[in-house]
């Protein structure tokens, strides 16, 4: 069997020597640490970091003008403006665009104000159903019935030379920049 | 005499690598170590069996890492040549999915046991702490697994995380961004939830697993409840010492016997589910703008799909975010508030209650995920036809209020004949319960749950589908009327007739 071999500190003055170096040897490390924890945080919370100040949002177009007749609802998709090369399909998002009159538009996104998912539009009865929990909107994005507390939410549109254009690029929650952008609106208002 | 010489030849190069390990006597130790006698039965193979299940998830597990792809771009066809193109690819996938409900059923089962045999109390209140951030371990890799599967399930059910977690007051949209690594559910959502899948989740659970059996070889596996036997911190250590030296019997080969054939049993099972029903999806590719679908859980988070559904909506975000919270809280207290006393669950009455409630009300909300009576059927209106018996014999506006029911998708929430949505009332015979100006009234206005369809019903549309509900009767009840409405209107007509001459 092999001893292991015990170390006696020799007198008081090599133990606080060691102890010393001991110390600096922690303080060295938790240099160390701090020193790889910058760019270790940093990188973790880059996609936090870069979307603040609506850092994700960006014009896109979603079709011409006249591609979408008035009074009607219709399903348009963009591509998100953020792009990475092992996207796939995730990128290509759906919404609904409703051309009230001329060039007054409403650009649903597909996303259920309740928990996200896709709304569906029913021209006949003049509703958006969501087929999880049952939500319900009328033509105008409003709260309809089942669980949502909110409408729908829409994304900023603008129309520049017969192109129809939504500012989008973040997954329409509660709490996205999105959502802040265009305010909640009066049940049955249309 | 050539067996000899291998027996010997065996010896000694065990000897060789021992002088250097040193581990076969501590191994030794903690196989024969005595356990209570009554504790080598069938109630005590769980914890077991849970492990047997981990380590047959991390083999299926590296397995399929052999041929899967981590990203949004590649999975879904991925999961597809595992399915079709690779040998037995569909079956690994089968036997890594069935594992997954298996081990979650299991883990369940072996808390329920452990809680109702008081294994939680002095002195195994860590071993107890452990195994709870063990549970929510094996359900986060549920969840994150459930994502691996990166199908049309996988990407709107990432959809309703996000949401959840938007929901966190201040830093909900800061949660959201890390949870799916940007702003929207793409490729980096994927790779992140693997890394968790596939390197933090199973590290972790691997080093508690270690520290839970640790504790289980160091404090003893808990000995059979007595009614009457009072767990008292003063006593219990030296009470159970006593007992393992009277009625104790080594753990290998008295227990362990038991363990073996569950643990056989338990694999044979989940081979045999994979066999028989394959393996779990993946349903429709990932693409966001196929929009027919509709996502449900896996069985394990069905509960909470049905919860989401069925609390008000001004209850739910609270519920959401304080309810896990005090879950977990409430597991880790327990066995610091009921660290003594009582062990045999034929003395703890509330302990028993507590696990019925838990298991009925989960039972009962899983059950009606399954049915989700909540959701519209989104093609009942073209596709469910309005049974022959409510046509027959009725007048031209009545099957024109038909063809308005139709048109307008009420029957998407509405079931006559017991097909079409259960979102709201059955209308097989609302006449009954409505008269006329009420359904007018409700058609028009909505209310109770339902939309108002005022602004998309003509007049005389609202009129002949009115006209179709006032049929809706049984033959032997007469439908509902307004008896005041009735006295005017029989007296106006008296009075109109007196007043001719």
């Amino acid at each position: 069997m092999t001893t292991t071999p015990v170390i006696v500190p020799s007198t008081e003055d090599t133990l606080s020597r060691r102890g010393f170096f001991m110390k600096l040897g922690i303080l060295f490390n938790g240099f160390a640490a701090m020193v790889l924890a910058v760019p270790v945080v940093g990188f973790l919370l880059s996609s936090v970091t870069r979307g603040r100040a609506n850092g994700y949002l960006s014009w896109v177009p979603l079709g011409r003008i006249d591609e979408f007749p008035e009074g009607e609802t219709r399903l348009a998709t963009f591509r998100n403006p953020n792009v990475m090369p092992t996207d796939g399909k995730t990128v290509d998002t759906p919404c609904w665009v409703r051309r009230v009159a001329g060039e007054k538009f409403q650009v649903f996104a597909i996303n259920c104000a309740h928990l996200g998912c896709p709304v569906r539009w029913f021209p006949q009865s003049g509703l958006f159903m969501c087929p999880c929990h049952g939500g319900a909107y009328y033509r105008d994005g409003a709260r309809a019935s089942g669980p949502p507390e909110r409408g729908l939410f829409e994304y900023p549109y603008k129309v520049e030379n017969g192109l129809v254009t939504i500012q989008a690029g973040e997954l329409p929650t509660p709490g996205a920049a999105i959502a802040s952008l265009t305010g909640e609106k009066p049940p049955c208002a249309s | 005499m050539r067996i000899m010489i291998g027996k010997i030849g065996l010896a000694k190069i065990g000897d060789w690598f021992d002088r250097r390990l040193q581990l076969a006597a501590p191994i030794r130790e903690a196989a024969e170590h005595p356990v209570p006698r009554n504790t080598a039965s069938w109630f005590y193979v769980f914890g077991s069996a849970a492990l047997t299940v981990f380590l047959l998830q991390l083999v299926t597990g590296i397995l399929l890492a052999l041929i899967y792809v981590p990203s949004a771009g590649e999975a879904w066809s991925s999961l597809q040549a595992l399915n079709h193109q690779v040998m037995l690819g569909w079956f690994i996938r089968a036997m890594h999915g069935w594992g997954s409900n298996f081990m979650v059923a299991i883990v369940l089962i072996h808390m329920t046991q452990v809680f109702l045999f008081g294994a939680h109390k002095y002195p195994r209140e860590l071993t107890w702490v452990v195994g709870v951030f063990l549970l929510l371990m094996t359900l986060g890799m549920a969840f994150t697994g459930q994502i691996m599967r990166f199908d049309q399930d996988a990407y709107w059910g990432l959809g309703i995380g996000a949401s959840i977690a938007s929901r966190v007051p201040i830093i909900g949209p800061a949660v959201v961004k890390l949870m799916l690594g940007g702003p929207i559910i793409a490729g980096a959502t994927l790779s992140r939830f693997f890394a968790l899948h596939v390197f933090v989740i199973p590290g972790m659970l691997i080093a508690f697993v270690g520290l839970h059996l640790l504790m289980v070889l160091k404090l003893g596996i808990n000995e059979w409840p007595m009614p009457g036997r009072i767990v008292k911190r003063a006593t219990y250590d030296a009470q159970y010492h006593a007992l393992t030296k009277s009625e104790g019997a080594p753990f290998v080969p008295y227990a362990i016997w038991k363990d073996m054939f569950f643990a056989a049993f338990i694999i044979l099972a989940i081979a045999a589910c994979a066999f028989y029903f394959g393996p779990f999806g993946p349903t429709g590719q990932p693409d966001p703008t196929i929009i027919q679908t509709a996502p449900k859980p896996d069985y394990f988070f069905l509960w909470l799909y049905a919860l989401l559904s069925l609390l008000p909506p001004s209850l739910e975000t609270p519920f959401l975010l304080i309810g896990p919270v005090l879950a977990i809280i409430g597991l880790l207290l327990l066995p610091f508030l009921s660290g003594e006393g009582e062990k045999s669950w034929k003395r703890r009455p509330i302990a028993v209650i507590t696990v019925l409630m838990i298991a009925i009300t989960l039972g009962t909300f899983t059950r009606m995920a399954q049915i989700a009576p909540w959701s519209p059927h989104m093609n009942a209106w073209s596709g469910d036809p309005v049974p022959d018996r409510y046509i027959h014999g009725t007048t031209a506006l009545e099957r024109q209020g038909a063809l308005v029911f139709q048109a307008k998708q009420c029957r998407n929430c509405h079931s006559l004949g017991n097909t079409g949505g259960q979102r709201g009332p059955a209308l097989d015979s609302v006449a009954v319960r409505l008269t006329q100006d009420q359904l007018i009234r409700q058609v028009i206005q909505g209310g109770g749950n339902m939309p108002a369809y005022g602004n998309n019903l003509s007049a005389p549309e609202t009129t002949a589908l009115v006209a179709f509900l006032e049929s809706l009767h049984p033959s032997t009840q007469r439908p509902a009327r307004d008896s005041a409405r009735e006295l005017v209107l029989t007296d106006g007509q008296l009075k109109t007739a007196g007043t001719q001459p």
